[in-house]
């Protein structure tokens, strides 16, 4: 791990860390870190295929306006990972498309 | 000359240059630059009364069947002959959509009245408790933009000339008054007959030819939803106070659902009507009315997000006429504008029409109540 993180340069103080889970992997998170967040720092950069051509998606705007990072959180579809914080034991699963109806 | 590169002017210059014609198309802006771009893409023969307006979209409805064959605007802009689904709430309601429909039959429209208990057969996520509906088949969809920049780039294969960018500011005139062209910021361009097809700014380009035409703009909020599954909504479903609303005459804002999903995922709710000039501010209260109107119609919509709300301006004439055809107080000066919501639908008919009245070719259609110098002096003083 880089000594410059984000967590250094701000000299954040986060509360104890926690996992998530994606698609069945232990994803760590730390309190008020969005879902998006939390699987670049786990190297994972897409989580959505598009609903014509398959193509892998992930975070394109990072501010919750493209809702190109849609995710499911604990079964709900259609949830932008940008803006959507993560907690302990959510279970965040890929989406095809876009998903299922809520 | 055809002054306008929204849909209405496209149809124009395209059935003007395939008649034969040498044409030229000015926008001060892009393609689909004003109204055009802010619609939702209705065609739709469901909302009109019998009388002129719905033989022009009858008329519109065959023309757009021919322009999507031969220009492919299923694949490129989106052409769905999805139906129209109106809806009514309650017996009363129910009664008038049904003598409305019965109307419209004799005038020639396909409507086939839905009883409460088949609306979900043709809309399975349509809200319980409706009293029922009329199905109309002739209602189409099309992503107007798209539409729009088939229609000039058709024109420009059969050798008409698009100029964008260049903003028109004096019509042209002979001593006796006959129109030959006009100046623009970019020089001048001369022809015998110029067509007015600026939409909502159409009253605009009438004053540089000396002539009133008393177009004004009616503002529509769209709403647009996160791209949902595909068949979540299947048809363009509206409520059925949409038709009074279209037609009354109140500044006051009125709003009814219009419902129908697009080829990208996302969901369009319209539409909203308000006189308050060229005011684009945008209004929650507006927009919150429109949801809740959608969510009375589809409750599955309740915890869908939407993306961004649209606005644009619709141009209406006081008799909720467009206004087609020479202007006999300006020889030359050919209007195509007018439309109100309906110019997306109505546009083949208008260009085809327009091109017929160019080429001194018999109108297919009577346009005496499109004449541009309908209005009495106080009608055209806004």
């Amino acid at each position: 791990m880089s000594r410059r993180s984000p967590l250094r340069l701000a000299r954040a103080a986060p509360g104890p860390g926690f996992t998530f889970s994606f698609d069945g992997r232990d994803i760590p998170a730390h309190p008020g870190q969005s879902v998006a967040a939390a699987l670049w720092s786990a190297g994972v950069l897409s989580w959505r295929t598009t609903r014509v051509d398959g193509a892998p998606r992930g975070v394109f705007c990072g501010i919750g306006v493209c809702f190109d990072c849609l995710v499911t959180v604990n079964g709900r579809p259609g949830q932008r990972a940008c803006v959507t914080a993560a907690h302990p034991g959510d279970v965040v699963t890929p989406q095809a498309g876009t998903g299922e109806l809520p | 000359m055809v002054v306008g590169a929204g849909m209405v002017g496209a149809a124009c210059a395209l059935h003007a240059a395939a008649a034969g014609l040498r044409t030229v198309l000015v926008d001060r802006g892009p393609v689909a630059g004003g109204t055009t771009g802010a619609g939702e893409g209705n065609l739709l023969v469901s909302d009109k009364e019998p009388g002129p307006e719905l033989g022009l979209a009858l008329l519109s409805a065959r023309l757009w069947q021919g322009l999507t064959e031969r220009h492919k605007l299923g694949a490129t802009a989106e052409y769905e002959a999805k139906g129209g689904l109106v809806v009514a709430s309650g017996e009363e309601g129910l009664r008038a959509l049904l003598d409305f429909a019965a109307a419209q039959r004799r005038s020639g429209v396909e409507a086939v009245p839905v009883p409460a208990d088949g609306l979900h057969e043709l809309e399975p996520r349509l809200a319980e408790g409706l009293a029922g509906g009329v199905h109309y088949p002739q209602d189409a969809q099309v992503q107007p933009a798209l539409a729009a920049a088939r229609l000039v780039r058709a024109a420009r294969d059969l050798g008409a000339e698009a100029r964008f960018g260049t903003t028109v500011t004096a019509v042209l005139r002979t001593p006796d008054g006959a129109v030959r062209g006009v100046r623009t910021d970019r020089g001048d361009i001369h022809a015998p007959a110029v067509v007015n097809a600026a939409g909502t700014w159409g009253g605009e380009v009438a004053a540089l030819a000396g002539v009133r035409l008393p177009v004004l703009p009616r503002r529509g909020f769209v709403l647009v939803t996160e791209p949902l599954p595909a068949r979540t909504v299947r048809h363009k479903v509206y409520a059925a106070d949409y038709v009074a609303d279209v037609a009354s005459d109140s500044a006051d804002l009125q709003t009814s659902a219009v419902v129908e999903a697009t080829a990208a995922g996302p969901v369009l709710i319209g539409a909203s009507r308000e006189r308050v000039g060229f005011d684009r501010t945008f209004s929650l209260p507006v927009v919150r009315r429109l949801a809740a109107q959608a969510l009375a119609l589809f409750p599955v919509l309740r915890d869908v997000a939407t993306l961004r709300a649209y606005t644009g301006f619709r141009p209406y004439l006081p008799d909720h006429l467009p206004a087609i055809g020479p202007d006999p107080r300006a020889p030359g000066l050919h209007h195509a504008c007018g439309h109100e919501g309906a110019g997306i639908g109505l546009a083949p008919a208008t260009g085809h029409l327009i091109a017929q009245c160019l080429t001194g070719v018999r109108p297919d259609l009577d346009l005496t109540p499109f004449r541009p110098d309908r209005f009495t002096a106080e009608e055209a003083t806004p």
